[in-house]
């Protein structure tokens, strides 16, 4: 008896936290809304700790600023709007897909260098072998 | 010769990168430049905190204000509270606290312990002004002018350094 206690009281603990680990739930009203509100919280990024995403983050900016996406997605507004009054706040930094502009050339086209300068040294080389 | 060279190409690479690291391992900070500046203040309603009254962007226009960012949770406001004080004590500026995300009792209890250098503190129990203003983080300090236009950010905590080489200048050149 003792023993079909205690399984049932192990049972039962395994099914609680399931229910309640710090998951937000917004109310969209379709699952397209809800698709761009989890697109914008993993584009966006969280401020305080700064190399995660918002929707990665526990911290309590992260939450506020989760929360204002989710009231944006559900008032109707689209993902450009919304971004962009992030980027207007606080700057090109919050999103991780940033705009190309002078200021983050460098970070566009290094990866590019890079690979050209690979290229050039993979060319002489097989150059130089079919020749011997 | 031509082959110890290249041999040494990938050795060159390798230490060039470790030195921009560590060069940027140095300078590199956590502080954000604001998109905010030359911007007006965003528009917000609050509640003060002693005498519950609701308080605008436009009830402060008119002359230059300081806007400080701080809560009673946050160390680094209090450790940045007594310069504050002393700034607000010298009449140069008027200084305006918004209460970010704190509780009302807490946040009376420890301006009663530090001090209250702040002519009026508005109340942004949800953050929604904060994210306005683009706060990641308590302290921040906004300088804004007469016409409600923000001349200068500061994330972070206020030092005699910055105050003296920064904030003063700033706030001579706006008050003229």
């Amino acid at each position: 008896m003792s023993k079909y206690l205690t399984t049932l009281l192990f049972l039962s603990l395994m099914l609680v936290p399931a229910t309640g680990l710090g998951i937000e739930v917004y109310d969209f009203e379709t699952a397209e809304q809800e698709a761009l509100y989890q697109d914008l919280a993993k584009e966006l990024r969280c401020l305080v700790c700064q190399n995660q995403n918002l929707a990665d983050s526990d911290a309590g900016l992260a939450k506020d600023l989760k929360d204002q996406v989710a009231a944006f997605v559900i008032a109707g507004q689209d993902g450009e709007t919304i971004k962009q009054y992030m980027v207007d706040r606080y700057g090109d930094f919050v999103t991780y897909d940033p705009p190309m502009n002078a200021s983050t050339i460098f970070l566009w086209f290094s990866p590019l260098v890079v690979l050209l300068i690979g290229a050039a040294i993979l060319i002489t080389h097989i150059r130089k072998n079919n020749h011997e | 010769m031509k082959k110890v060279l290249i041999a040494l190409l990938p050795l060159t690479v390798f230490f060039g990168l470790i030195a921009l690291l560590f060069v940027n391992l140095s300078t590199h900070t956590e502080v954000l430049p604001s998109p905010l500046i030359g911007k007006s203040v965003p528009e917000f309603e609050h509640q003060t905190l002693f005498s519950q009254q609701t308080r605008t962007q436009d009830d402060f226009k008119g002359e230059p204000w300081l806007l400080n960012v701080f809560g009673s949770w946050c160390p680094s406001c209090q450790y940045e509270h007594p310069l504050v004080n002393a700034l607000a004590e010298s009449g140069r500026i008027k200084v305006v606290g918004l209460n970010w995300k704190d509780e009302t009792e807490d946040a009376i209890r420890w301006l009663n312990r530090w001090g209250n250098p702040y002519h009026e503190i508005m109340v942004d129990y949800v953050g929604s002004t904060a994210i306005n203003l683009g706060v990641y983080g308590a302290p921040e300090t906004f300088l804004i002018d007469a016409n409600g236009t923000i001349v200068y950010k500061r994330a972070g905590v206020l030092t005699e350094e910055i105050i003296q080489q920064e904030l003063l200048p700033m706030i001579d050149k706006i008050s003229l």
